[in-house]
């Protein structure tokens, strides 16, 4: 320091304590907006997912009145492309709607309204005619989807300028929309096909849904609650109240946590090899089959398993070494102390610990893309073989498959169906939490 | 006879044993359960155990071992050189599948491979049958042991709870066949791969571009994926860390606990995240964000929306909660008395934490650092849409690359044919990544558990 220090009050700052406490309040803005930045990341992202997502739980549909004529379903039954036919009538019946509401169309004739048809509306007019004989012959309103052009029109994904150059719909179209939307021929509903329905092929991204997805993400999660939990809760046991000190609990112990963070997507190349090309090729295990929810589940079982031992342990570490020997001094064994007290005690902190580990393998890709649950999957499930053992996909899996196809229509689709996702993970952790606070203990 | 067939009438002849044996032990004591040694339950549960678990041994071991051994039994029977045995056998394997199922052979019996099939259908037959009669026998045999033990001295809890504590070993066994597994998975494959395909070209080759059927001579070099990784993960690591750091610091030293309780969780929502939600948001909303900047509208240094920045960034708002959540940790780790020895000095709370605290917290935030670093490599979804696809060895962050993990993915999905180096490859890569996971991983534990000791 250079010259004396002048003698004054303390309370008064020099120069130098100003600088001290700037540099003071800088750090402390520094941390504040490091953490401003953490949640404005969090908001957006939210906020992007909701903004997206949200379109795909609506379908644009058109309804009109429609007489299914006998002969003329009888004609389309006869030829080579079935639905062909049916894609007439639906184009007939717009286009007489068109007529008596007396709107002025560019378009000239019935077979130019196909763009706005949905490509499976036909099948599943079809379905309809032939579902009951009574469907033909009398007018009905029938409700039909439109094709994801529309779709896209109506809710703003598809815009007139950014389709100048798009063969599947033209400026006409998007002319006589405009007028069928304002008599309330054409409107966007709730879709529940979202929500129930299976995967559809490209150009239909307007009838697939997540259902499928959600039925393998359940069948995965039922086996890894099978075979991860007793085993976790076993090895957890194990480690904790019998193991002795030695090298070999050791080497058990940092292998656990060595595996906790082992990449998800080598436990991929591990059910790859481990479970379909041995178990499957090697062995002719009929179950173990790529694309199968019961090798998911396996795949997902082992990278889970580091998970629920880590929060097993922990909470039977929460127990009070009190409880056992109390239970020790009224002559229970080792095993009955634990399983008889330590055991119960410890459950909710076990469950919590799961239901985390379970979140966490419902949302996880990559391991599902190495064993094949990435395929187009509409398959039917009959029985509970069926249901573990059949070709399926995951959630997070059909995210990954519509993601690829690389269109605005199935990206909507894929961000609603992490809107989907991400409410069982929303559950799920609120379930976890609840019972955290419910049934903890405090010693 | 079906196999859960099998396994039910099993479990019911077990339980059977249970309720026998019970009520053995409280017989062989006319009804006063003081005299025996051990609780009547344990009775039962010994001849459950007894009966139930060697036979389901036996059960799953043998049909474990059978097809490889009427595989095996099969081939020594067969001439030719070892690659038409293999093919032949596949194709006896086929015909006895369909023979078993149809009744009908699709070979002719009097060719090799027709006579083949039935030999081996025949033995499939008689093996399950084997199966069946061993099973029973096993069962059988533990069930009349078991139940001739029970007795008032018989020691049954004992043997009951060696039983159980034998199962807990076993669980806890798994875990290490799982990383035995991983190991041999990879070491297998990799070797086969490296017979193929020359190593060196492998490890130091600067061009990645595989081409179905292109055989030893497709360029298949480490180096540009190794490079991608690499690059993505640091520039992850550059926004997560300084971020993630000063969100801990101000959490643990500055935050009242209110405010803490607040703001921990919301940011760890961000790591309970699944990372194909991060893959979306890089490739739909961050990569558009930046090609408008740094596009050709704009500045003209990026080509399309995935690029190492893309998945670089994503990746660095994802590994945020993971490195302050630690680093939290460590920092409330440091006692509380080296907070006051500074202070008493006249040093502000900041000069405290920069001069005495992080310090004193540093090998911990090291290791979690080394933690997230592990992390930023291992991770697959995200990069698979948002870095690119063409392996590239370039310093422009704006330029799309491609990473070890996204590799693994491409090669290995589809219909793959296991025996071409283009496939083979991803198991390379998987022994790659595994490998330099696993060595950040043990590092980064170590200085942790050092930093523990320290103030423990």
């Amino acid at each position: 320091m250079s010259g004396v220090p002048q003698k004054r009050s303390l309370l008064v700052a020099d120069s130098q304590l100003t600088k001290r406490n700037a540099a003071e309040s800088r750090f402390k803005i520094y941390g504040l907006a490091a953490i401003g930045a953490g949640l404005f990341f969090l908001v957006v992202l939210l906020s992007q997912i909701v903004m997206n997502g949200a379109p795909a739980f609506f379908q644009t549909q058109i309804t009109v009145p429609l007489t299914l004529d006998p002969a003329a379903v009888a004609k389309a039954e006869k030829s080579m492309m079935k639905t062909a036919g049916y894609r007439g009538m639906l184009e007939e019946a717009l286009w007489n709607e068109v007529e008596r509401g007396g709107i002025e169309t560019q378009l000239k004739s019935p077979k130019e309204l196909r763009e706005m048809i949905s490509a499976g509306a036909p099948g599943n007019l079809r379905e309809f005619a032939l579902a009951d004989e009574g469907n033909q012959g009398t007018e009905v309103r029938y409700t039909f989807a439109a094709s994801s052009r529309v779709d896209g029109y109506l809710k703003g994904r598809v815009t007139r300028e950014g389709s100048k150059d798009d063969k599947g719909i033209r400026p006409e179209h998007f002319d006589l929309i405009d007028a069928l939307v304002a008599v309330g021929v054409v409107e966007t509903r709730f879709n529940l096909t979202f929500i129930t329905g299976s995967d559809a092929s490209d150009v239909r991204p307007e009838q697939s849904g997540m259902g499928q997805s959600m039925l393998g993400s359940l069948a995965m999660m039922f086996v890894v609650l099978g075979v991860c939990l007793p085993i976790s809760v076993a090895a957890a046991i194990y480690l904790e109240e019998f193991a002795p000190k030695n090298r070999f609990t050791d080497f058990i112990e940092i292998n656990i946590s060595n595996l906790a963070a082992v990449p998800s997507i080598v436990f991929g190349i591990l059910a790859l090899a481990a479970f379909i090309q041995f178990g499957g090729g090697k062995l002719e295990i009929e179950a173990l089959r790529a694309s199968a929810p019961l090798v998911g589940g396996l795949a997902l079982s082992l990278m889970t398993l580091p998970t629920i031992i880590i929060a097993t342990r922990a909470a039977l570490k929460a127990v009070p070494l009190s409880i056992r020997e109390a239970a020790l001094g009224v002559g229970a064994s080792r095993m009955q102390s634990v399983l008889h007290h330590v055991l119960p005690l410890a459950m909710p902190g076990i469950l919590t610990g799961t239901i985390i580990g379970l979140a966490a393998a419902l949302g996880e890709t990559a391991p599902l893309l190495l064993i094949g649950m990435v395929a187009f999957v509409q398959t039917d499930i009959a029985s509970i073989g069926d249901f573990f053992t059949a070709p399926n996909v995951g959630m997070p899996a059909q995210i990954y498959i519509w993601a690829q196809r690389a269109d605005g229509a199935w990206y909507e689709r894929a961000w609603g169906g992490i809107i989907l996702l991400l409410v069982f993970l929303v559950a799920m952790n609120a379930i976890a939490i609840f019972l955290r606070r419910r049934f903890e203990r405090r010693w | 006879m079906p196999l859960s067939w099998i396994v039910l009438g099993l479990l019911a002849f077990a339980m059977a044993g249970f309720f026998l044996g019970r009520a053995r032990a409280t017989r062989a004591v006319q009804g006063d359960a003081r005299k025996l040694h051990s609780l009547p339950f344990y009775y039962g549960a010994h001849v459950f155990l007894m009966t139930f678990v060697s036979a389901f041994g036996l059960l799953v071991f043998w049909m474990a071992a059978q097809p490889s051994v009427i595989g095996w039994w099969i081939g020594a029977g067969l001439e030719g050189e070892p690659g038409a045995i293999t093919l032949q056998l596949s194709e006896i394997k086929r015909g006895a599948a369909q023979l078993l199922e149809t009744g009908t052979s699709p070979y002719d019996a009097a060719s090799v491979v027709g006579a083949g099939a039935v030999r081996y259908a025949g033995m499939v037959q008689a093996g399950h049958l084997f199966m069946v009669v061993a099973v029973v026998l096993v069962a059988l045999g533990g069930f009349f042991v078991s139940l001739r033990q029970v007795s008032g001295e018989f020691r049954a809890r004992n043997s009951v709870e060696a039983s159980v504590r034998g199962l807990l070993i076993g669980a806890s066994l798994i875990a290490i066949l799982t990383t035995v597994g991983i190991f041999l998975a990879l070491i297998f494959n990799t070797i086969e791969f490296f017979r193929i395909y020359p190593a060196s070209q492998f490890l130091f080759g600067t061009v990645w571009q595989p081409s179905s059927g292109g055989g030893a001579m497709q360029p298949l070099g480490l180096l540009p994926l190794l490079w991608g990784t690499l690059f993505i993960s640091a520039i992850a690591l550059a926004v997560a860390v300084p971020i993630g750091l000063f969100a801990a610091i101000y959490l643990a030293e500055y935050a009242t606990p209110r405010f803490r309780n607040t703001v921990k969780p919301l940011l760890e929502v961000l790591a309970g995240i699944p990372s194909i939600v991060y893959g979306l948001f890089a490739l739909l909303t961050v990569g558009p964000m930046l090609l408008k900047v740094f596009g050709s509208g704009g500045l003209g240094w990026m080509q399309g929306a995935s690029s190492v920045m893309t998945a670089g960034l994503v990746m660095g708002i994802m590994l945020i909660p993971f490195v302050s959540s630690l680093s939290d940790d460590i920092i409330n780790a440091v006692p509380q008395a080296l907070r006051d020895g500074s202070y008493g000095l006249g040093a502000t709370r900041s000069e405290t934490i920069r001069q005495v605290v992080l310090p004193a917290a540093l090998p911990g935030i090291v290791g979690a650092i080394i933690l997230a670093a592990s992390r930023a490599i291992g991770e697959t979804m995200l990069v698979v849409f948002g870095a690119g696809a063409a392996g590239r060895l370039s310093a422009n962050p704006f330029e799309a690359m491609t990473t070890v993990t996204a590799k693994i993915v491409s090669q290995l999905t589809g219909d793959s044919d296991f025996t071409q180096p283009e496939v083979l490859v991803a198991y390379a890569l998987g022994t790659t990544l595994f490998l330099v996971t696993l060595g950040l991983n043990l590092l980064a534990q170590k200085i942790v558990a050092k930093y523990r000791e320290q103030y423990t």
